[in-house]
């Protein structure tokens, strides 16, 4: 009798640890679903989008510029030294233009907003909660998730894909730095084979995948933020760090694992 | 017999193992206030928030004007929610926002209202709470004297029909408190809102509600005018108004 309790009990603790993720997937869904209709419900939050493509896109800029060109550096150097084995080095350019617009910009970009929006995000949103401003919101009859979520969310589609672009074209300047003015390769060849290899498709494919991201970012960091309260291993501020970690890694993963997928579908 | 604005009929709410409302019955009317007195941490602010929809009850029904809440369409719901306004007991001020944004907020959401309309009811509110001059501060500079001023300010800015104040003088000086209760006083008077009001200062509170609700062990152990509160001769109650500890009374005999 005691044996099939510990059986039953057992099943059931695998049955809620399987259960359990599929629940939040659902909660996410549905939080992002109520988020992008409320883009559009009307009166549009304008005022608030531009503000926060201002703090996403604008603020972003200078880290995405930096991390772009020391990226698109160390791919001029690597893939310097691996083509000039098979006599290859005038691909340089190609392979760096194909690197960055394919797979390293819109991830690199992602993360890098990830790091300094989505974290922010999070803790802002995960404070407005503990702080009882998100039932001030709802007491006022007004829609939390239209008024905190939709416009980070707009802003985030807005400029993830132009991050995105900032991002690559420094990387190819990047690359240009360490392959032709430090390593000799000729600058006009370097820009021929850029011109030459890179077709609409790979810009197109980098944009949509730069779209995903933002919808994933934006939705991940802010779930976490909103949902804070009702973390079980943490409460008050505790509850706010663990929040944006959890944003924080859970959108990093998420991007990866999203790139992967797309990858195999835009190939 | 008028039918109750708002009526809990046997309301239960538990927080995990922790029973806080077991069976609460209570009737709040129309252009009346009612102060919800009770030892601190007994569920007052739980009891509040059941009305205004942050909470919803494990068992029993709140009914607005004789109808279950529980039983109303979604645009039932938000036309009744629109009818009320809530001063939070921990301000819930938005920290990123400026005193005049935090009062202008419920307005500036509404969408319909001009421009011009809304800055003249939010600083005509700002005055009569004399909180001018830090229009432009953020909440995090001001004092929690001021901060409760400015919460009253956001909750009574929109004109509600019926106002839930969690604790909003607790904190104040004696000069300010006064203000502050007079102000609801008068604005009672003038609009005819319906209050609901959480509050230990009695007996300040005698003087601007019409009726008293007490809060004790999960129920409501009393319901009625000011007059028959303090002419109660339950001890529960009397021990309450008069601040008196039961374990010292139960002590007192024995120490002469």
């Amino acid at each position: 009798m005691a044996q099939s309790i510990t059986i039953t009990n057992m099943l059931a603790g695998l049955g809620r640890m399987a259960i359990s993720p599929v629940q939040e997937l659902g909660r996410v869904a549905i939080f992002f679903f109520r988020g992008a209709i409320h883009l559009f419900s009307l009166p549009l939050q304008a005022d608030k989008i531009i503000d926060q493509v201002y703090f996403i896109g604008m603020k972003s800029v200078f880290v995405i510029c930096l991390t772009g060109a020391f990226t698109g550096m160390v791919l001029g150097l690597q893939g310097y030294y691996t083509l000039v084995k098979f006599g290859s080095e005038g691909l340089l350019g190609a392979a760096v233009a194909l690197s960055l617009i394919r797979e390293m910009g819109p991830v690199l970009a992602a993360i890098m907003v990830v790091a300094r929006a989505g974290s922010a995000m999070a803790a802002e949103i995960g404070i407005m909660r503990i702080s009882e401003q998100i039932d001030a919101l709802e007491t006022m009859d007004i829609n939390p998730v239209r008024f905190l979520f939709s416009p980070r969310l707009g802003a985030a589609l807005i400029s993830f894909p132009f991050l995105t672009a900032i991002f690559d074209v420094v990387g190819i300047i990047g690359g240009y730095v360490t392959g032709s003015l430090l390593l000799g390769i000729n600058s006009g060849l370097y820009f021929s084979r850029v011109e030459s290899s890179v077709l609409m498709e790979d810009i197109n494919g980098g944009f949509a995948k730069s779209f995903c991201f933002a919808a994933i970012v934006a939705t991940i960091c802010c779930f976490q933020g909103y949902t804070t309260h009702l973390r079980k291993e943490g409460f008050g501020a505790k509850g706010v760090s663990l929040s944006t970690t959890s944003a924080v890694v859970l959108s990093c993963v998420m991007i990866l694992v999203a790139d992967y997928v797309l990858t195999s579908f835009l190939l | 017999m008028t039918v109750p604005l708002i009526e809990f009929n046997q309301v239960f709410k538990h927080f995990g193992d922790n029973a806080v409302l077991k069976g609460v019955d209570l009737s709040i009317y129309q252009g009346q206030v009612t102060a919800i007195i009770g030892k601190s941490g007994i569920g007052k602010s739980v009891l509040l928030k059941h009305i205004i929809g942050l909470l919803e009850p494990d068992a029993g029904e709140i009914l607005f004007q004789g109808k279950a809440i529980s039983t109303m369409t979604a645009a039932e719901r938000k036309a009744v929610k629109m009818k009320f306004s809530y001063m939070f007991q921990g301000t819930a001020l938005f920290d990123s926002m400026s005193v005049y944004e935090n009062v202008a907020l419920p307005l500036k959401e509404k969408g319909r209202i001009p421009f011009r309309e809304i800055e003249s009811r939010v600083r005509d509110k700002l005055a009569q709470l004399d909180l001018v001059g830090i229009e432009d501060k953020y909440p995090s500079q001001l004092s929690g004297g001021m901060k409760k001023r400015v919460a009253m300010a956001r909750a009574l800015v929109t004109d509600p029909e019926i106002v839930l104040f969690d604790e909003p003088t607790t904190g104040l000086d004696p000069i300010r408190k006064n203000a502050a209760h007079a102000m609801i006083a008068e604005y009672q008077k003038t609009f005819g809102f319906t209050g609901v009001m959480v509050s230990h200062e009695i007996p300040d509170v005698f003087y601007i509600s019409q009726r008293i609700a007490m809060l004790d062990q999960g129920r409501i152990v009393f319901q009625g005018s000011c007059e028959e509160i303090q002419n109660s001769t339950e001890p529960v109650i009397r021990q309450f108004i008069r601040g008196q500890n039961p374990e010292s009374i139960k002590a007192a005999p024995s120490e002469r």
